[in-house]
């Protein structure tokens, strides 16, 4: 914590939504998060690291405790995938769900930490005064990921039908073909492929985003004295639990939301 | 809440991610559970089919034995109607050899007879002629008993 700062509950919130930029170039684009983007990397390394050890040395015969979870984890992601998607799923789309699930899951859980007790940590470590260690309640973060389906979904969708074919799509459906109806369904599509990167990014923005500032209220509430000290650390105990099902759910919803909408793009109407 | 800079790098990481699950982590782990299932699969045919072989076995155990049991009891039936023939033949050739036996004896005893009979026949006519030519020499009369000598010796015969 800044030191020569006065600590007031706007200034503690202030301090803890801070980003640690670092200006790449010229302008306000070029701003860098590099707390997110290291702790992101840092949780991807380890999340897929760790499947990738444990997949490396996979036998068919008997599995160790850790093949197994692992397996467990792949199976179910592979099942929701096999639900949803039609196709090869194996070459492209259930990989990618499992390193959306493992990734935006780690990055989520990083909410349940405690706040103060990693901030000191790290700012003692590294004497960085701004890290915010949740990657996901950085909006860039779920941005990019929901961009990036974005544009695979646009890829799949001309790579399965051909540009022709897509276009036909966004002219010809949902209201039907009459050249009357070709404005309307344009402007249809076009809020959809709008609505789509934006509720899928801001759903699990939002959702984690709320969560670290309710544990930022509960930490502010512990600053005023042992009573809320004790409530506090019970408040914020119980909301760390219910927090381990948000961060999986929203995990899982984000993970499901790409692969339907990678199927989406696969199947023709 | 600005975009900025970072979304593109996150993307590029995110890209970065989903590369290296695609290529090194899905393929050996579908591999090593897919091989799996197969030996799984292969498993459990395998039971179905030694289940399937292991009634077939007794089936044809059961049916050897009830072939076994008829080929018995035929035996058997064989071997009492040969049993019968056997006595049967025993019968008839004891019965045969028996009738030999006596017919044998028969012939002997008859030719006993006649021989007897003829023994007798010549004794009683040497002592039918001894008498005679006892009598004889008191009072012969050869012509006048020679045809009573014939009669005595042809009653004699």
């Amino acid at each position: 914590m800044a030191a020569d700062k006065e600590l007031t509950p706007t200034s503690y919130i202030d301090h803890h939504l801070t980003h640690y930029t670092v200006q790449v170039n010229e302008g306000a684009f070029w701003t860098l998060h590099l707390d997110t983007l290291v702790t992101s990397i840092i949780l991807g390394i380890i999340g897929m690291g760790f499947v990738w050890l444990i997949v490396r040395k996979a036998t068919p015969g008997v599995p160790s405790k850790r093949q197994a979870f692992v397996e467990l984890l792949i199976e179910f992601i592979d099942n929701e995938v096999k639900n949803t998607f039609h196709g090869n799923r194996h070459v492209f789309v259930a990989p990618t769900a499992l390193t959306i699930f493992v990734w935006v899951l780690l990055m989520n859980t990083m909410d349940i930490m405690p706040i103060d007790i990693s901030a000191t940590i790290i700012e003692g470590a590294f004497g960085v005064d701004y890290w915010k260690i949740v990657p996901t309640t950085d909006v860039n973060t779920t941005f990019a990921l929901a961009l990036s389906i974005w544009f695979l979904m646009i890829f799949f969708s001309v790579k399965v039908k051909g540009l022709g074919g897509w276009m036909h799509e966004l002219f010809c459906t949902p209201f039907g073909k009459n050249p009357l109806l070709w404005i309307l369904n344009l402007l249809f599509n076009f809020i959809e492929y709008v609505s789509k990167p934006l509720s899928h990014s801001l759903r699990l923005f939002g959702n984690i985003y709320a969560g670290e500032i309710i544990f930022l209220l509960i930490g502010m509430w512990a600053a005023t004295g042992v009573a809320g000290a004790f409530f506090g650390a019970i408040l914020g105990a119980g909301w760390a639990i219910f927090h381990i099902l948000i961060v999986t759910l929203q995990a899982f919803i984000f993970m499901m939301l790409a692969v339907v909408y990678i199927s989406m793009a696969h199947e023709s109407h | 809440m600005n975009i900025n800079f970072t979304l593109i790098s996150q993307a590029l990481a995110f890209s970065t991610f989903i590369w290296f699950t695609v290529k090194f982590v899905w393929p050996p782990l579908l591999r090593a559970i897919e091989e799996r299932q197969k030996t799984i699969a292969d498993g459990l045919a395998a039971g179905e089919r030694g289940r399937h072989e292991l009634e077939l076995a007794s089936q044809r155990s059961s049916d050897i034995l009830k072939e076994a049991k008829q080929q018995a009891s035929e035996i058997i039936l064989q071997a009492e109607k040969r049993a019968s023939e056997i006595v049967d033949e025993a019968k008839n050739t004891a019965k045969e050899e028996g009738d030999r036996i006596i017919a044998g004896a028969k012939a002997e005893i008859s030719h006993e007879v006649f021989s007897a009979k003829e023994a007798i026949r010549q004794h009683a006519s040497n002592l039918a002629l001894a008498g005679a030519e006892k009598i004889l020499r008191r009072e012969v009369d050869a012509k006048a008993h020679a045809d009573l000598l014939a009669s005595i010796e042809e009653d004699l015969k």
